[in-house]
Parts: C-alpha cells; sequence; structure tokens
C-alpha cells in the first residue's frame, strides 16, 4: 500500500467498502490558487471520519468543495453514487462557528428551525411537527432550556451545540462539520462526541474536520490525513502512523506551495481550457 | 396649531393622499433596508440612492416626459448597473469595495447633477419638478405618481414577507443556505433588486442625497429595541412611517420646503433616542448596568476587609469607624459612605454610634469573598505556575466573578485546600 512518489513523499490510500462519498481527482483553488491537488478517495458509510491536517492543508475546503459552496477546478464529488443535488436533502453541514454574525437578532429555536427551511420550501412557514423537531434536537445537544435565548448571549460552546442541533433538524444520512470541536469546554466537547457517536450508530455517516491530533486518535474510526494532498485516508489503526503523520505535518511540501503562488501571479488556469 | 388641526383631521383627500403615499415610501424602504443593515450592505444602498439620478434624467430625456413607470425604469437600470459594476471592480482589480462604493457614487452623481442642470437649461417645460428627486417633496406625491409608487411599496412589503425566511437565513449564514440547496443567488438578486426598487420609491419622498439615511436609521434604530429580526422589520416599517407622516406634514405646510431633510431629521431623532434610551442595549440602560457592578463590586470589597479586620482581631463582629476602614485600605470617603448606607439598607452591616459593625449575613459574604480570593490565589498558583506574589492583583478581580459553581469546582479540584498562597487560611 505504502508506495514512494517522485517527491519522495509517501500515502497510503485504503478504499473503503460501502462508500458514502467519493472525491474523484478533485483540485480546488482559491482566487486561481490551487489549494487542494487531486485528491482522490473513498470514504466509508455509517462511520466517524476525521480530516486532519496543519493549517492552510486545506481541510475546511475539503469539505466545503463537496458540499457545492465552491468551484471545483477539476474532479467531481459523489454521495451514495449520486450527485450532491440529487441527494441535498440527505447531506448536512454544520459551518465554522465563526463564520456568522452571533450579535445577529435571532433566538437560538430560530437557527435550529433553519435547519428545516430546506424540507419546507419556499413561502411555507414553520410548522408546529417543525417546532417539536427542533426542541428534540436542542434536547439531543442538551440546549433545551436555552430555547428562547438570543444568540449572542451564548458561550462558544453553546453556540457549537446550536450549530449541531441545527444540522440534527434536517434528519440527514451524511453529516460535513468545519471543526466542531474548536474552542470548546470539556463538557461540550463530549456532547457533541456522544452525538455524533449516535448518529453513526444509526448508520450515518459524519466527516468532521478536526485539528487536534491528541484527541483525533481517540475520537474516529476512519482517518483522512491531508496537506494540500491526500496523505493518506483509511482506517485510524492503519493510518495513524508516526511516519505518515510526519508526512502530514512536516510542512508544506515546498515545490507545491511554491507552484500555487506561481499559477496565482501569473493567472493561470489551474486546467487547461482546450 | 391650526394648519395642525387641518391637517390631522384628513378632511382634504388631497392630504389623505400625501399621508398614505409618503407613509408607504418610507415605510417600504424600512423594511427593505432592515435586510440591507443585516447583510452588513449599508453603504452600498447609499451608491445606489446617487446613481438612479442619471437614470431619472436620461429617461426623462429620451422619453421627454415625466411617466412615472417611465423613471422608475431608468433609475432601476442605472441603480443596478452601479451594483454590478461596484461587484466587478472588487472582484477584478486591485481596488477594495468601500474605495469601489466611493468611485461609483461619486461618479453616478456627478454624472446626475450634469444631466439634470442640462435639462434644465434645455427651458423645456415639462421638466419642473424632476429638481425634487434631490431632496424629495411629498406633497407632489399625487394622481398618478401615487398609485405607481404607491404600488410598488406594497410589492416590496410583500416581497419581503413572502421571502422573509429565506432573506434572513442569506442575512445570517450565507453558506449553510447554500448548503441547503437554497437558490442563494436569486434570493440575493432579489435582495438587491428590492433594495434598488426601495431606492427608486423612496427618493419620492426623500430624495437621492438621504436616501441612505431612509434605508438605513430605521432598522438601525429598530435593532436598539429587539433580538428578534421580524419585530425589528416591523418597528423600523413604523418608525419608517412616522416620519413619513411627520415630512408628508411639512410638505403640506410649507410647500416651499424640501420634505427629505425634514424625514430624515425626524428619523435621526428617533435613532437618537434609540442609542440612548433603549432598554439593554441602550447607551444610558448599559452605564447603569455598569454603574451598579460598580456598586457591588465595593460593597464586596467593604464586606471582605471588614472580614479581613475581624480576622486580624479575632473579633468578628468587632465595631470599625471609617478611619480604620480607610486606614486598612483606600476607599474614598463619598463613595464609602454611600457604600456603607447601601449594606446597611441591604442588612449586612448594622450602625452603632461608634462606628459599624457586621451582621451575621453581612459576615458569610464577607467569608465567601475572601474565600474566593484565597481560592483563586491558590488555584493560580498552583495550576499556572505564577509565583506567590503576583497572584494577588488577579484574585481582586476574580473574586468578583467566580459563580457558585465555579467556586464549587474550584473546592473541588484543589480538594477542600487549607491555606493559600500566602499561608492565610481559607475560611469555609
Amino acid at each position: 500500500m505504502v508506495r514512494r512518489s517522485t517527491q519522495n513523499a509517501i500515502s497510503m490510500k485504503i478504499e473503503a467498502k460501502e462508500v458514502a462519498v467519493e472525491f474523484h481527482d478533485l483540485t480546488v483553488s482559491y482566487d486561481k490558487k490551487p489549494v487542494l491537488w487531486n485528491i482522490d478517495m473513498t470514504l466509508p458509510k455509517g462511520k466517524l471520519i476525521g480530516i486532519i491536517g496543519p493549517n492552510g492543508a486545506g481541510k475546511s475546503t475539503l469539505i466545503k468543495s463537496a458540499m457545492g459552496l465552491l468551484p471545483l477546478s477539476s474532479g467531481y464529488v459523489r454521495m451514495f453514487d449520486q450527485a450532491l443535488n440529487d441527494i441535498r436533502q440527505q447531506v448536512s453541514y454544520v459551518p465554522q462557528r465563526e463564520t456568522v454574525d452571533w450579535d445577529f437578532p435571532t433566538s437560538v429555536l430560530d437557527v435550529v428551525l433553519m435547519g428545516r427551511y430546506s424540507k419546507l420550501g419556499l413561502f411555507k412557514r414553520v410548522r408546529k411537527a417543525d417546532k417539536e423537531m427542533a426542541m428534540a434536537c436542542l434536547k439531543k445537544v442538551g440546549m433545551e432550556a436555552f430555547t428562547k435565548r438570543q444568540i449572542s448571549q451564548l458561550s462558544g460552546g453553546q453556540q457549537q451545540r446550536v450549530f449541531l442541533a441545527r444540522a440534527l433538524a434536517q434528519d440527514a444520512d451524511l453529516y460535513f462539520m468545519d471543526e466542531p470541536f474548536a474552542g470548546v469546554d470539556a463538557a461540550t466537547e463530549s456532547a457533541i462526541l456522544d452525538v455524533l457517536r449516535e448518529l453513526t450508530t444509526q448508520g450515518k455517516t459524519v466527516i468532521v474536520v478536526h485539528h487536534d491530533l491528541q484527541s483525533a486518535a481517540a475520537f474516529f474510526d476512519w482517518i483522512v490525513l491531508l496537506n494540500m494532498r491526500l496523505v493518506a485516508v483509511g482506517p485510524i489503526e492503519e493510518v495513524f502512523t508516526n511516519h505518515l503523520l510526519q508526512e502530514a505535518y512536516g510542512g508544506k511540501l515546498t515545490v507545491l506551495s511554491e507552484v500555487s503562488e506561481l499559477i496565482k501571479k501569473r493567472r493561470i488556469p489551474s486546467r487547461e481550457r482546450y | 396649531m391650526e394648519t395642525l388641526r387641518t391637517f390631522f383631521s384628513f378632511s382634504d383627500p388631497n392630504i389623505v393622499a400625501v399621508v398614505v403615499g409618503a407613509m408607504l415610501l418610507t415605510a417600504s424602504s424600512a423594511v427593505v433596508g432592515t435586510f440591507t443593515l443585516l447583510k452588513k450592505k449599508a453603504l452600498v444602498g447609499d451608491a445606489v440612492a446617487h446613481a438612479v439620478l442619471p437614470g431619472i434624467c436620461l429617461a426623462f430625456l429620451l422619453s421627454g416626459n415625466k411617466h412615472p413607470l417611465l423613471l422608475i425604469v431608468g433609475a432601476f437600470v442605472t441603480g443596478w448597473i452601479s451594483l454590478v459594476l461596484i461587484d466587478y471592480i472588487t472582484a477584478k482589480s486591485k481596488i477594495k469595495e468601500d474605495t469601489a462604493i466611493a468611485l461609483i457614487l461619486s461618479v453616478s452623481f456627478g454624472v446626475g447633477i450634469l444631466l439634470l442642470t442640462y435639462i434644465q437649461k434645455t427651458g423645456n417645460a415639462a421638466q419642473t419638478g424632476l429638481e425634487s428627486f434631490l431632496f424629495g417633496k411629498a406633497a407632489a406625491l399625487v394622481g398618478q405618481d401615487l398609485w405607481v409608487f404607491g404600488v410598488v411599496a406594497v410589492l416590496l412589503i410583500l416581497m419581503v414577507s413572502l421571502f422573509f425566511k429565506e432573506l434572513k437565513l442569506i442575512a445570517f449564514d450565507e453558506n449553510y443556505a447554500a448548503a441547503l440547496g437554497l437558490p442563494v443567488r436569486a434570493l440575493n438578486l432579489l435582495l438587491t433588486s428590492l433594495t434598488v426598487l426601495a431606492v427608486v420609491t423612496g427618493i419620492q419622498a426623500v430624495g437621492v442625497v438621504l436616501m441612505a439615511a431612509m434605508l438605513i436609521t430605521p432598522a438601525a434604530a429598530a435593532r436598539f429595541w429587539t433580538n428578534d429580526v421580524l419585530k425589528m422589520t416591523i418597528i423600523a416599517a413604523l418608525m419608517g412611517a412616522f416620519s413619513g407622516l411627520a415630512g408628508a406634514f411639512v410638505s403640506y405646510t410649507a410647500p416651499t420646503m424640501p420634505t427629505g431633510p425634514w424625514i430624515v431629521m425626524i428619523i435621526s431623532i428617533i435613532a437618537l433616542i434609540s442609542f440612548f434610551f433603549a432598554p439593554s442595549r441602550g447607551i444610558i440602560s448599559k452605564s447603569i448596568e455598569q454603574q451598579r457592578l460598580q456598586f457591588l463590586i465595593m460593597e464586596e470589597n467593604l464586606l471582605k476587609e471588614l472580614y479581613h479586620l475581624g480576622e486580624i482581631d479575632e473579633d468578628p463582629f468587632k465595631r470599625r469607624t471609617i478611619d480604620e476602614l480607610i486606614a486598612k485600605r483606600f476607599f474614598p470617603r463619598l463613595p464609602l459612605k454611600s457604600a456603607l448606607g447601601r449594606l446597611r439598607r441591604q442588612g449586612y452591616i448594622s450602625r452603632k454610634e461608634d462606628g459599624f459593625q457586621l451582621t451575621k449575613e453581612g459576615r458569610t459574604k464577607g467569608k465567601r469573598v475572601v474565600k474566593l480570593h484565597r481560592l483563586w490565589e491558590l488555584y493560580l498558583s498552583r495550576y499556572m505556575k505564577i509565583a506567590p506574589d503576583h497572584v494577588h492583583e488577579d484574585a481582586e478581580t476574580i473574586e468578583h466573578v467566580i459563580t457558585p459553581a465555579l467556586e464549587a469546582e474550584l473546592e473541588r479540584l484543589m480538594d477542600y485546600p487549607e491555606l493559600d498562597p500566602h499561608d492565610s487560611k481559607i475560611p469555609y
């Protein structure tokens, strides 16, 4: 499985048996600068999957492009062997907490209800059943006492729980979460982990961007090691090895970053048009 | 006074028309403006407001008449072009958004004034009244104009209420909206079109120059009174409508007076009042809250010092004079006296002719502050490895912050320690 490429980089790729998500030769650029190169892998159904890598490795970019929030320079992503647009109802997303303005004039319950909007459709108003569903989700994350609270009054951990409850309210089969454990207190961390574990025991797939190596080993079933390219993917016991981690964290591949910068500077499209 | 009575008796159908019209226009721009504000696009609204002027002039020049629908179309087109240009400049050049907005705003307003002056110089008889687009004229809102602009205003309010939950979501978390599969592009397009239309209708009342105020100020003022988007929208609409009413009155009583500045003045006063007096978010309520906190800290410090003195003399209920207290720790005399008064009224101390004395409740409360102080000192030196002579200042602040839950956690964590880093006994 371990092979050496021309850059002497080590990599390891284990294919999933029952595929939830397939990344096919995915390349993504920001403002012409490629930040992810040729990601090609399959992720298994019903597992808790961690995407691990150093700062700037493209972890968030990977799940954002899976959710169709970023234009792809090349490749595609398929979920349950279908295109995202055909199964959107089954896919849920938790963005990074810092991406929204928490002083926005709305309540905890209202935020969780947003998770019901896609099922409701345009023009339809929130029904009683949606409210009950949202309440049940708030209960799952231990926030049922905060229903009416204005969101600016929440602590970081509580904000994260609300975002998780909103995703749960979508009642999806596949969850993409961007740093749900970042900056949360210990109680929130274990509460979130419990919810994620429960989801996977129900056969749902949870894909989580995670920055903390230490806890990663305890949290996840399956690991994606990322550093602008795919370093390794597979079950934790096979992938979480010293030399693979060193490969992912041992600094960026300098040639790769330099080429990215050059492409940006000279505004060369990262894929040729003809 | 007499005019006031005539005006508000609404006996003249013209007055009713003008009032209803002005209120509709200002309310509808306030409703749309709420989302412009929440999306943090306030300045863009200002640019659009200035960019509609050349559109109005061009529409007039090309057609030769002032039919409101024509003017709306002209204004809509240039308003939209200005938005597209701002986005294009920001995306494709090194110019940042604020600069792009400033550029588009001033250039398009310059072109607008140029065209307006040219039209006025041609001596075309039909052009009279075009200049009211500069500063607004509610009283000019009669007949056909009233109908067209009134319908547009109602349409704006209708569209916002139809798409309310979607607009709210793209204002709060656009990425999530896209992940849900909502048509985010189309919704943004809708909001932009609504903004442009709100500007186009609103300038009838307040004019190009001050339109941004009409779009943004009611929403900004309403934000002080509520934490809910729906309530905020309604309050903004009511505030806008009220200023519209005032504007119509001015326009009626003083026909030579431009309406816009008056409307904007009224809404600004409402905003100022909100800024100062709104409960919880207003400046005054915030400073009262701050003052209350200062009082609380002062009171806790006094109880702490009284407890401490009792510890030293091994007589917790000994009477103390004000000078004794000041000698223990400097307090300015006047605040000290008023704090002692407050503590007496709360039953924490009692006053005797030769000084003050802790009550039982006061002693318990003072003891808790001392305990928290010492617990925190110990925590800092034990867990954060801070030298014992550096922990006091921190503990002075933290002793007022720690909640009963944290207190229990600290006790548990350090297993009910007996001594602090300075070997003082931690009282339980």
